[in-house]
């Protein structure tokens, strides 16, 4: 039966400038936000012959050619333990904010023909391109698993960390999707720019290197980069071979809070332009 | 119930056209952003600072109000580029108002293009599920209709095929059977019957009458005027923007055919966007029919005479003259050219005042609008040339008396036919 028409009045307005967040609205559209991540992971690995195995192939290589490189040839140091493991717990993280930061970038852009016909939060279409990652990031996780047992690693009670760590990681690349996705509507030189980005921000990130490497004088520039302290607690939560750095982590925790929420305001500022700049 | 469940105040809607429409890049913002510090810092001429606002924006609705009442079925018509599919954007929140506001009483279902949304790769049953979800619907409400929606667009056996491997009519199928079960208050449906078979297209209006006696609201662009007078009481006639007419649905469909022909005569001595000399200039353009009648409407393969009237001041005859129309379409650009140097016509001399004729013998336009420019030029000089000098709607024919026109190509072939020869 059909709702009384009281309960259900829409106006619409011109809005200029800085809007409040429709949380309601959002809410109301979970369940789109569901549909489009299961979306973006079935149609991932669909007419491809090793499927899921792209999840593993892809960081576990990168695993063998960086403990080539830089543990073998240019000796970099890892915090005492194996280089190997060490670089796939940095690999793990990092590849999962790359990718999400980059299917999230390119995102709206990519979806224009659905903002320009129908009506939903576009906010969905970014956070569920990060959160698609996801499926991948644990399937890889499987092999960080074998290398700790090959390893003789055992996680401590920092472990508990590890659920936290994740979910920063993911308001971080939900929070840099957003900016690029809405700046990518109006300014195309982003897509050109996130693949630059990207590879930048590996080198300024402790993926290869850990953060003892750097003088102690320079530690806290790493922790303004947020994904430097997440990295670094994401290694120390699972190998256990060094204390949670906890100043390092609340600060990136900060920045990240700060990048998401400005980038929520500002996508939620450019939304309305979407559908006819796009 | 008389309370309105739609109330349109001085609704507005503005575009940027362009250079400025579109994206912009890092560098024109940067360009810009510099620019308006040197101007805030030099003070110098503030006018300069403001660019012509008039010269590259358009109104794409200008002041539009109406109410719409609970359960009224209100056909929105007019011509392409009118500004119905803009108000049905605003109305479904898609874009913002430049200005005014709009009150809706309801939950509010569009189907503003079948199909978006529809990922290739993905099952008609995950498909139905996906669509169902950008339309607003959760997922218990998909499942419990989800055997109805297949049977509605009779696709029960390839629901577990990907869509890719679909006809576009079976997409389109599926896409309107999922949002037909929407069960929205206030139901906005923009051309969507442009395709598809009839059995189907028959099948929807039907649907949507339903959809209209259950006391929803529904609001319909078409072009399909029988589809329109069947389904509608109300019409709301739209103009470059605005209402020109809203009232009893009859009514308005004639007062857009009065309207059509209003502009079979135009008058070009008025026009300033023209180049060329001057020395030799259009002065009027009008539509006849191979009996001279004038001619309000077109439609495909339809004989027109367009018929131009020039001026000079030359005081002889004019000599080498090329005089050319040219007919474009909005998505595909320059459709056909004629001139007459090509046919050899016009070769010797013409009067230095009079009008020129162009015959086309039967129009290969499919439906749509048209754009059309015309040029003169008198031995190597350009005199005249305007761009857009018309705009032409094509109205569907029964040109083959079949019932049917293409619904494939750009232009078609008026007069062509099949047969076998035996071995």
């Amino acid at each position: 039966m059909m709702k009384t028409a009281a309960q259900n009045l829409i106006i619409i307005e011109p809005k200029k400038g800085w809007t409040t967040i429709d949380l309601k609205e959002i809410w109301k559209y979970r369940e789109l936000l569901y549909f489009l991540t299961k979306r973006d992971i079935k149609v991932r690995y669909k007419q491809t012959v090793l499927g899921g195995l792209w999840a593993i192939i892809q960081p576990v290589f990168t695993m063998v050619v960086f403990t080539l490189f830089f543990g073998r040839l240019a000796k970099v140091p890892s915090d005492g333990i194996p280089y190997p493991i060490f670089v796939y717990a940095g690999i793990l993280p990092w590849t999962y904010f790359a990718n999400a930061i980059s299917a999230s970038g390119n995102s709206l852009v990519g979806s224009a023909n659905l903002i320009k016909k129908v009506y939903f939060p576009r906010l969905i279409i970014p956070a569920s391109a990060s959160l698609a990652g996801m499926l991948d990031f644990f399937i890889a996780m499987l092999v960080l698993g074998g290398l700790m047992g090959y390893y003789h690693f055992l996680p401590g009670i920092a472990l508990l960390l590890f659920p936290v760590l994740v979910v920063l990681t993911f308001v971080c690349a939900v929070g840099v999707g957003l900016w690029l996705s809405a700046l990518n509507v109006e300014y195309r030189d982003i897509r050109y720019a996130i693949p630059f980005l990207i590879q930048l921000w590996m080198f300024i990130s402790p993926v290869i290197y850990p953060v003892s490497m750097v003088g102690e004088k320079y530690q806290w520039l790493l922790a303004l980069n947020p994904m430097g302290g997440v990295i670094t607690a994401f290694r120390a939560s699972l190998l256990g071979h060094q204390p949670i750095d906890w100043f390092l982590l609340i600060l990136s925790a900060v920045i990240i809070v700060l990048l998401f929420l400005s980038g929520v305001f500002y996508f939620e500022r450019m939304e309305k332009t979407f559908a006819d700049i796009v | 119930m008389t309370e309105p469940v739609i109330k349109a105040e001085n609704l507005s809607k503005q575009y940027r056209l362009g250079a400025t429409q579109g994206y912009k890049t890092f560098r024109e913002a940067i360009a810009n952003a510099t620019k308006a510090l040197f101007r805030n810092f030099g003070k110098s001429n503030p006018q300069s600072a403001i660019r012509n606002p008039q010269s590259d924006t358009i109104w794409a609705l200008k002041d539009v109000s109406f109410e719409v009442k609970q359960g009224e079925v209100i056909g929105i018509i007019g011509r392409n580029g009118a500004g119905k599919s803009t108000l049905l954007k605003i109305l479904s929140k898609i874009t913002k108002p430049t200005s005014g506001r709009v009150e809706l009483k309801g939950r509010v279902g569009s189907l503003l293009e079948v199909g978006t949304g529809f990922h290739p790769e993905l099952t008609g049953h995950e498909n139905i599920y996906l669509y169902g979800a950008i339309l607003g619907m959760d997922r218990w409400e998909v499942t419990r209709k989800f055997d109805e929606i297949v049977a509605f667009a009779g696709l029960e056996k390839f629901v577990d095929t990907p869509v890719k491997r679909y006809s576009s009519g079976m997409c389109m199928r599926l896409a309107f059977a999922v949002a037909a079960h929407l069960e929205p208050e206030i139901l906005l449906v923009d051309e969507v019957l442009a395709v598809g078979d009839v059995a189907f297209q028959k099948k929807c209006l039907g649907k949507m009458g339903n959809i209209a006696e259950e006391g929803r609201t529904v609001l319909f662009v078409s072009h399909n005027m029988g589809a329109l007078s069947a389904m509608c009481q109300k019409g709301l006639l739209i103009e470059q923007g605005q209402i020109v007419y809203n009232g009893e649905v009859k009514s308005a469909i004639e007062q857009y055919f009065k309207r059509l022909e209003s502009r079979s005569h135009l008058e070009l001595s008025k026009r300033q966007d023209r180049k060329g000399s001057g020395a030799c200039r259009f002065t009027r353009l009008t539509f006849e029919d191979e009996s001279g009648q004038p001619l309000n409407t077109f439609r495909s393969g339809q004989s027109v005479r367009v018929v131009l009237d020039y001026e000079s001041n030359y005081n002889s005859n004019l000599h080498a003259v090329k005089a050319a129309i040219s007919i474009d379409h909005h998505l595909y650009g320059e459709i056909f050219y004629c001139d007459s140097l090509t046919t050899g016509d016009l070769i010797h001399e013409i009067p230095s005042n009079g009008r020129l004729v162009c015959t086309v013998d039967s129009l290969p336009l499919i439906p749509g609008s048209y754009s059309k420019s015309v040029f003169l030029k008198v031995g190597s000089q350009i005199v005249d040339w305007i761009t857009g000098a018309a705009t032409i709607s094509v109205e569907e024919d029964d040109l083959y008396g079949t019932g049917k026109l293409p619904t494939r190509g750009i232009v078609l072939l008026p007069s062509y036919s099949w047969s076998t020869v035996e071995n």
